[in-house]
């Protein structure tokens, strides 16, 4: 049995689905953040099941960036986590549905 | 034997997908994570990503997620999350919803409307095989992209100094930075209230 690329694409699709799930039932922001991340790695798995299925490293290059700015995005945001919760200890977050601090 | 590959590692990161879901424990739901960026990392060597899979391995699982265990354990929110409160009304109906149509539409697409991803072949790189990867890729990154990965590594100075600025501890009576002169003057004025 060969693995085609829709095997990959409906892979990805899937975790995708849960990622998005996750990200709109969990209430802790550091799960939110993961599932965050697990979307982030279903596209990835598409860009490069694309890129091999057309014989072009372009995808691969994408996800490099992807890479890279997940990673920025992931400091960034665990930054904005700590000072939220150093100051209003065990927050979730809808306890901050107000702006203002 | 692709197959088997495939089978084997759609389980895993599956099963650590739903894992990240359902853990109560953030750090659990951390390590159920890790297991899920493992098997996208074999799925990639199953592409002949090389570069990408050994990539995936090292900043993922080496240090985004360790990044998140920091936290966890440096905030100790490590307590279990209550699952089974629901605080919003409807909230669960509803992703489920959005999540059932999404999965649908997207399957709907791959598996009925089209057979497999349609267009000419690739004319701007070559994709090489598992040997060639990592040369062709770094060949790719530093003559066609060179300018986007320079500013790659403006973003991330960009990353590591608005992290610093955030999770800086402001205590006391401290000579502020000028540009967050007024924010801290607030706080200050709110405190002595």
């Amino acid at each position: 049995m060969e693995v085609t690329t829709t095997w990959y694409l409906v892979l990805g699709a899937v975790l995708f689905t849960l990622g998005t799930v996750g990200v709109l039932t969990r209430r802790n922001p550091l799960v939110m953040f993961m599932c965050v991340e697990l979307m982030l790695n279903a596209v990835t798995l598409t860009l490069v099941a694309f890129g091999a299925a057309l014989g072009d490293l372009g995808g691969q290059v994408s996800v490099f960036f992807v890479l890279v700015v997940a990673a920025a995005e992931v400091v960034v945001g665990l930054a904005i986590i700590v000072a939220i919760t150093r100051r209003r200890p065990g927050t979730t977050v809808d306890d901050l549905s107000v702006l203002g601090g | 034997m692709d197959a088997a590959v495939f089978l084997i590692s759609a389980v895993v990161v599956l099963s650590g997908a739903v894992g990240v879901l359902l853990a109560r424990n953030p750090i659990h739901a951390a390590l159920f994570l890790i297991e899920t960026l493992f098997g996208i990392a074999v799925l990639f060597i199953l592409l002949d990503a090389t570069f990408l899979a050994a990539v995936q391995v090292v900043v993922y699982a080496g240090a985004i997620v360790i990044l998140f265990l920091f936290v966890i354990m440096l905030l100790g929110v490590d307590r279990a999350d209550d699952l089974g409160i629901e605080p919003i009304a409807g909230q669960r109906p509803m992703a489920a919803v959005i999540g059932a149509s999404l999965l649908g539409l997207t399957l709907t697409t791959l598996l009925i409307a089209v057979n497999g991803p349609t267009g000419d072949a690739g004319t701007t790189a070559v994709l090489g095989n598992a040997e060639t990867n990592t040369r062709l890729l770094g060949e790719a990154l530093f003559t066609d992209h060179v300018f986007a990965v320079e500013l790659t590594a403006l973003l991330l100075t960009v990353a590591i100094v608005g992290a610093v600025v955030l999770a800086r501890r402001i205590s006391g009576p401290l000579q502020p930075l000028p540009g967050v002169a007024i924010a801290v003057a607030n706080d200050q004025e709110t405190e002595e209230d």
